[in-house]
C-alpha cells in the first residue's frame, strides 16, 4: 500500500535549534498514526510540518522531503492554502470562534467563497452529523459556540474541519483539555473517522495511543527512535529507549 | 505599634472611595454648572437659526453643522489609515527596529499639543497647498491629530485577539488577508470602535487645531472647501471677545450634550454589537 504521507530525511531548525533530526516516517492512508514521546521531543513540530503551520514561525527552516500522495508539499509552487484544506488540524484546546455554531462549521467554506445559504446549511448538517454533534445542536445552530461544553466544542472543531473536506486530519493532543468520559467520546469518533480519513495524533497519553492507533512513532530529542505497528511498539519495542519510556522508567 | 487590619481597611475604603467620589463630583459639577448657565438660552430657535450680530443674537445652526462635519471628515480619513497601520504592525510584520520606530513615531505624534497641529495645518494645508480655511483643511488636520489614538487602540484590540483564532483560520486554508478580514477585525471591532469614538469626542471639542485650519466663518458651508465654525470655536470667540457670555454658555451646553450623546450612542452600539455576537 502506498503511504498517504511520506517523510524522508527531514531536518527542521528553529533558528539555530535543531528540532527534528533526519526523521523518516511513512503514514498509511485511513489509519491512525500516533506520535508519542516526552514534552519537547518534536512531535507537535512534526505534526505541524504536515500542514505547514510551521511556516508561520519566523526562523523556521526545513530540509528533506515531505510527500502527500506522492507530491512534495514543500515544492516552491505548492498552494499552501489548498494544502491546509487537504490536511486539517484539531488543536489541543477546543478553539471555536466566538460565533454561532453554524458560522463556525461553515467558516472554511465561507472563506473559500461559498455564499449560498442552502448549500452552507446542508454542509453544516453533514459535517455536524459526521462529528456526532448534530443531535445535540440541531435546535440551536444560531447560539454561541463557545457556550457549548468542552467536549462538544472539540467535536465542533472536528466538524468545522470536516466541512472543508480534508483527506488527512492532524490532532494535537485533542483530549488533553477533556475529562475521561469526553475523551472516550472523541476516541470513539476518531475510530469512526479513520474509515474515511488518515489521522495523525500527538498524544501524551500512552493508553490512548495503545487503544486507538494502528501505528506508533516514539520520538526523543528530535529523533525518530522507533516506528512500527502499535502492538509491536508497546509490547515488544526494539529500542531500549522506547521500552524505558513505555514502561514508565523515563518520561 | 501595628495598626489593626480593620483600621487600615477602613482607611483604604475611605481614601479610594473618596477619590472616586471626588472625580465624579467634578464631572457632575462641570456638567450641572454649564447646563445650568447655558440651558436657559437654549430653544429650538437657538438651535435652528443662524447667528446675527456676530453671535450676539440669533442661533448657532451653522456651528452645529461645522461640529458635525469636521469630526466626520477627520474620522473618514483617519479610520482607514489608522486601522491599516495597526493591521500592518500586528499582522504583516514581525517585531523589529522598524516597527519600534513606527510605534515611537505614533507615540510622539500623540504627545504633540493640538495648537502645533493647528499651526502645521495652517502652514501646510491652508497656505502651501492653497486649500484655504475650509472643512477639508480642518478635517485633515484633525485626522493627523487623532491618528495615534486610532492606531494604538486598534493595535491593542487586534493584539488581544487570541492567536488560536488565527491558527484555526490558517489551518482551514484561509489566507492572511482572509484571516484579517473574517477573524481578526470582527473580533477586534469593539476595541476599534472605542478608538474611533474617542477620536470623535476629541475632534468635537477641539479648538486650537480647528481655528487655524477650518476658519471661523458663520455662513452655512456649501462644500468641503468652505470655511466653518465649530461650536467649540464659536464658544471661544463669543467668550474671548466678550460678544455674549449667555450665548457662549448656551453653545457650551449644546457641546456638552453632543459629547455625552456620542458617548452614550457608542456605548449602546457596542453593547448591542457584543450582544449580537454572543447571543
Amino acid at each position: 500500500m502506498t503511504a498517504a504521507v511520506d517523510i524522508a530525511e527531514l531536518d527542521l531548525f528553529y533558528g539555530a535549534f535543531h528540532a527534528l533530526k533526519r526523521v523518516n516516517l511513512a503514514i498509511e492512508p485511513r489509519k491512525i498514526t500516533a506520535l508519542i514521546g516526552p514534552s519537547g521531543c518534536g512531535k507537535s513540530t512534526l505534526l505541524r510540518v504536515l500542514n505547514r503551520m510551521n511556516d508561520l514561525i519566523p526562523g523556521c527552516r526545513i530540509a528533506g522531503t515531505v510527500r502527500l500522495e506522492g507530491r512534495d508539499i514543500y515544492a516552491p509552487n505548492v498552494d499552501v492554502c489548498a494544502l491546509r484544506k487537504k490536511v486539517g488540524m484539531v488543536f489541543q484546546r477546543p478553539n471555536p470562534f466566538p460565533l454561532s455554531i453554524r458560522d463556525n462549521v461553515t467558516f472554511g467554506l465561507r472563506v473559500a467563497g461559498l455564499s449560498d445559504s442552502q448549500a452552507l446549511d446542508a454542509m453544516a448538517e453533514k459535517s455536524l452529523k459526521a462529528a456526532w454533534l448534530w443531535e445535540q445542536v440541531r435546535d440551536k445552530l444560531d447560539s454561541l459556540a463557545t457556550a457549548l461544553p468542552l467536549d462538544q466544542q472539540q467535536r465542533l472543531c472536528v466538524a468545522r474541519l470536516l466541512a472543508v473536506e480534508p483527506e488527512v486530519i492532524l490532532m494535537d493532543e485533542p483530549c488533553s483539555a477533556l475529562d475521561p468520559i469526553s475523551t472516550a467520546k472523541i476516541e470513539e469518533l476518531m475510530l469512526a473517522l479513520c474509515e474515511h480519513y488518515t489521522i495523525v495524533i500527538v498524544t501524551h497519553n500512552m493508553q490512548q495511543a495503545a487503544r486507538i492507533s494502528d501505528s506508533s512513532a516514539y520520538m526523543l530529542l528530535g529523533e525518530m527512535v522507533e516506528f512500527g505497528e502499535t502492538p509491536q511498539v508497546f509490547e515488544n519495542p526494539k529500542d531500549k529507549r522506547t521500552e524505558d519510556y513505555i514502561t514508565g522508567r523515563f518520561g | 505599634m501595628r495598626v489593626p487590619p480593620k483600621v487600615t481597611q477602613a482607611i483604604a475604603v475611605a481614601l479610594f472611595g473618596g477619590a472616586t467620589v471626588l472625580t465624579l463630583a467634578v464631572l457632575v459639577f462641570v456638567i450641572v454648572f454649564v447646563l445650568g448657565k447655558g440651558l436657559p438660552v437654549v430653544s429650538l430657535d437657538f438651535l435652528l437659526q443662524s447667528p446675527r450680530e456676530m453671535g450676539k443674537a440669533g442661533g448657532i445652526f451653522p456651528t452645529l453643522v461645522g461640529t458635525f462635519l469636521l469630526p466626520l471628515v477627520a474620522v473618514a480619513i483617519a479610520f482607514p489609515l489608522g486601522v491599516g497601520t495597526s493591521v500592518y504592525l500586528t499582522e504583516y510584520t514581525v517585531e523589529s527596529r522598524m516597527t519600534g520606530v513606527i510605534r515611537f513615531g505614533t507615540d510622539c505624534l500623540a504627545g504633540i499639543p493640538s495648537i502645533i497641529f493647528g499651526l502645521f495645518g495652517y502652514i501646510f494645508f491652508v497656505e502651501i497647498l492653497q486649500m484655504g480655511w475650509c472643512i477639508l483643511s480642518g478635517g485633515l488636520t484633525l485626522a493627523i491629530m487623532v491618528l495615534p489614538t486610532i492606531i494604538r487602540t486598534s493595535e491593542e484590540a487586534i493584539k488581544a485577539v487570541p492567536t488560536s483564532y488565527r491558527e484555526v483560520s490558517f489551518s482551514l486554508g484561509a489566507t492572511r488577508w482572509e484571516t484579517v478580514l473574517k477573524v481578526v477585525l470582527p473580533t477586534a471591532l469593539p476595541g476599534i470602535v472605542t478608538g474611533v469614538m474617542l477620536s470623535i469626542g476629541r475632534s468635537i471639542g477641539e479648538t486650537a487645531a480647528v481655528i487655524f485650519t477650518a476658519g471661523a466663518s458663520l455662513r452655512l458651508p456649501d462644500s468641503l472647501f468652505d470655511s466653518v465654525r465649530t461650536m467649540a470655536v464659536h464658544f471661544y470667540i463669543l467668550a474671548r471677545e466678550g460678544i455674549s457670555i449667555e450665548n457662549a454658555y448656551g453653545t457650551a451646553a449644546i457641546l456638552i450634550i453632543a459629547v455625552l450623546l456620542v458617548n452614550a450612542v457608542s456605548y449602546g452600539l457596542m453593547n448591542r454589537f457584543i450582544a449580537r455576537r454572543t447571543k
